[in-house]
């Protein structure tokens, strides 16, 4: 049918002999014009209806059809439940056909139900049980993890040693290019910055001084941490997330293997053995870096080196590596809870995954204040 | 009769012609040559992995032949630049084999999505029409739920009503029954019927469920996974009675002929 000749629909109610008539006419189309509305719709649904000048229509009729019903079936009910079938004469028979079909299933009241009003006095009630349960997940699963440390210690865990060592390769060596990069460039900064300080009292070899210990004590271990939460914590999560999701942790359980063994527990003990590694790492290459600034402004490199090595005692340099221990625990099994905690949908992966990188970032500068504290009362 | 290769009946709604589908130098399937006549009830069927999922993927342009070509009302879709196929795409609907609902949208917003970016319907002309699109597969209320809060059935009829969203001439259902309990596996085809009868939209169905294809289907191509070219093209109650392959009459009877001949001459 020519565009031309398109004519606006109309639903136009109107009263005949005691029986409430709907007159449907015109075009009813999608991306035709609005439907115009003549005559107070009553609360009851029509008796009868008068299609003689309905022409062209598409599914926005059955549309507009069902949503008068249902919202006076809602008014109606309220008075009686008595189902009464709506009566569907004058409607033409395909149509007929439609709206039996989408009536034959009554609406799911309770389903709709489930979006009620909330106050805010329940809200709030809500996210303090949401992060009190959380909390207390967090602690079983340390708990937890404690455990399967011990039982792997004991020789009592099972697992799969090639899952361990492709995490080792995931999370060790493949990370090695990124914490080269980064490590790099924060010791050159730092070289440049301690540069630009010093020079003013000619004590620009002390560059070397603060490049070796910041890197060693924190820069080096915690720039590792955050690139590993990043890179693996987020991994662990998305990983374990879409087990959760393809009910491949129910597959585990079911053939009796603890899930916890079987995929926390590599992870954990891969990162608790690769931070250390990849941190002294970090060390070196940061101070490399500032070694390299130190000679474009034109300290030899032998006199700063002999002088990183005066400033950085091994009490200095093994504070970094110990932390790390904690950091690669922390990271481990904050990607891991999140991704067995995550729910079952590709939406509830990415959530967990995003939980996963926040909490174990939080989590590193949380347990490298605590250090920095209990490090300063010793006073080492 | 003439030849099927040049000539396209009017009422053909999809036309395949010389089709070859390949993964790289691994034939799937080669030379299908059929017609999906409008109205038709038309079911893709062949033993698991004969590529009944990989035609319908060509069917609706996400993968392209080999060789071949596919035409839509006697219009090529195959030699349409993939940019340029938008007026084919909003012809047809589908629903992917576990429902492949948007996770991070509720049943109202999977459905209310491609009517929005698509017509200029106001708020309550989408509400509607996605209540009513729910109301048709029987899930009127489940409006504000998400896919992963309700059934895997529930999930594909709410793929079904997404699939119905624009109103399309050809619905194409990958695996429908699948994992569906017979009732709701029945219900599943009555609601095609009633859909194809109501709506007069072309239907299209990969399954290879027999209860299925013969309480619904009009039309079939069958899929034979040992030539690798279609085995045969037809009705399917006919096939099963009158077909000249052997595989297809197996397949259709669950190889019951096939047994009763073995097991008889093993007697003998």
């Amino acid at each position: 049918m020519p565009p031309t000749q398109t004519r606006s629909p109309c639903a136009r109610w109107r009263q005949d002999g005691g029986e409430v008539v709907l007159e449907l006419s015109g075009d009813w189309q999608r991306d035709g014009p609005r439907v115009e509305i003549e005559g107070d719709a009553p609360d009851r649904a029509p008796d009868r209806y008068d299609t003689a000048d309905l022409r062209t229509f598409d599914s926005t009729l059955p549309a507009f059809i069902l949503s008068h019903l249902r919202s006076a079936g809602k008014s109606s009910a309220a008075g009686g439940d008595e189902k009464e079938q709506a009566s569907m004469a004058g409607l033409p028979p395909n149509l007929i056909g439609l709206m039996e079909l989408a009536l034959a299933v009554p609406e799911e009241s309770e389903a709709g139900a489930k979006s009620g009003s909330t106050s805010e006095l329940k809200k709030l009630g809500k996210f303090s049980l949401r992060v009190w349960a959380s909390i207390v997940s967090v602690l079983e699963f340390t708990g937890l993890s404690v455990m399967a440390l011990v039982r792997f210690v004991t020789g009592r865990a099972r697992f799969r040693s090639r899952d361990f060592w492709v995490v080792v390769q995931e999370s060790g060596a493949q990370a090695l290019p990124i914490v080269t990069l980064i490590s790099f460039l924060i010791g050159m900064i730092m070289a440049f910055v301690g540069e630009a300080q010093l020079a003013s009292f000619g004590a620009s070899i002390y560059m070397a001084d603060l490049v070796g210990i910041a890197m060693v004590r924190e820069m080096g271990v915690v720039m590792t941490a955050i690139i590993m939460s990043g890179r693996t914590g987020a991994a662990f999560a998305a990983h374990l997330g879409s087990m959760k999701a393809n009910e491949e942790i129910d597959a585990l359980k079911t053939f009796g293997f603890d899930p916890f063994d079987f995929l926390v527990l590599p992870r954990l003990i891969a990162l608790i053995l690769m931070m250390p590694l990849l941190t002294i790492y970090a060390n070196v290459v940061g101070i490399i870096g500032g070694l390299l600034v130190g000679a474009a402004i034109g300290i030899p490199p032998i006199l700063y080196w002999n002088q990183t090595l005066l400033a950085v005692d091994l009490t200095n340099a093994s504070l970094g590596v110990f932390k790390s221990i904690f950091f690669g625990a922390a990271i481990a099994m904050s990607g891991c809870i999140q991704g067995m905690h995550a729910g079952n949908s590709s939406a509830a992966v990415g959530e967990a995954t995003t939980r996963a990188v926040v909490a174990s970032i939080t989590a590193v500068i949380v347990i490298d204040s605590a250090f920095a504290a209990i490090f300063t009362v010793i006073g080492i | 009769m003439t030849d099927p290769k040049e000539k396209v009946p009017a009422n053909a709604k999809i036309s395949v012609r010389d089709l070859t589908m390949a993964y790289g130098s691994f034939v799937v399937m080669r030379d299908l040559n059929f017609d999906i006549l409008e109205k038709d009830i038309f079911i893709i069927m062949g033993g698991s992995g004969c590529g009944k999922s990989t035609l319908l993927r060509h069917l609706i342009g996400l993968r392209e032949p080999a060789k071949g070509r596919i035409l839509y009302e006697g219009e090529d879709f195959t030699a349409t630049d993939p940019s340029q196929r938008g007026h084919f795409i909003r012809r047809f609907g589908v629903m992917y084999q576990s429902g492949a609902l948007w996770s991070s949208l509720t049943l109202a917003e999977n459905i209310a999505m491609p009517i929005e970016e698509n017509t200029g319907l106001n708020a309550k002309g989408v509400r509607d029409l996605v209540s009513y699109k729910l109301s048709l597969v029987g899930l009127s209320g489940y409006e504000d739920y998400y896919p992963s809060d309700i059934s895997g059935g529930m999930n594909k009829r709410a793929g079904i009503a997404r699939a119905m969203a624009l109103d399309p001439d050809i619905l194409l259902l990958d695996e429908p029954g699948a994992g569906l309990d017979p009732l709701s596996s029945r219900r599943l085809d009555d609601l095609i019927l009633r859909l194809r009868d109501s709506l007069g939209s072309t239907v299209v169905i990969v399954t290879h469920e027999l209860a299925s294809i013969f309480a619904i289907a009009n039309n079939s191509i069958f899929l034979d996974t040992a030539t690798r070219t279609q085995g045969a093209n037809g009705n399917p109650s006919e096939l099963r009675d009158h077909s000249g392959n052997p595989a297809v009459r197996r397949f259709l009877r669950r190889g019951e002929g096939e047994n009763a001949a073995s097991s008889r001459s093993s007697h003998e």
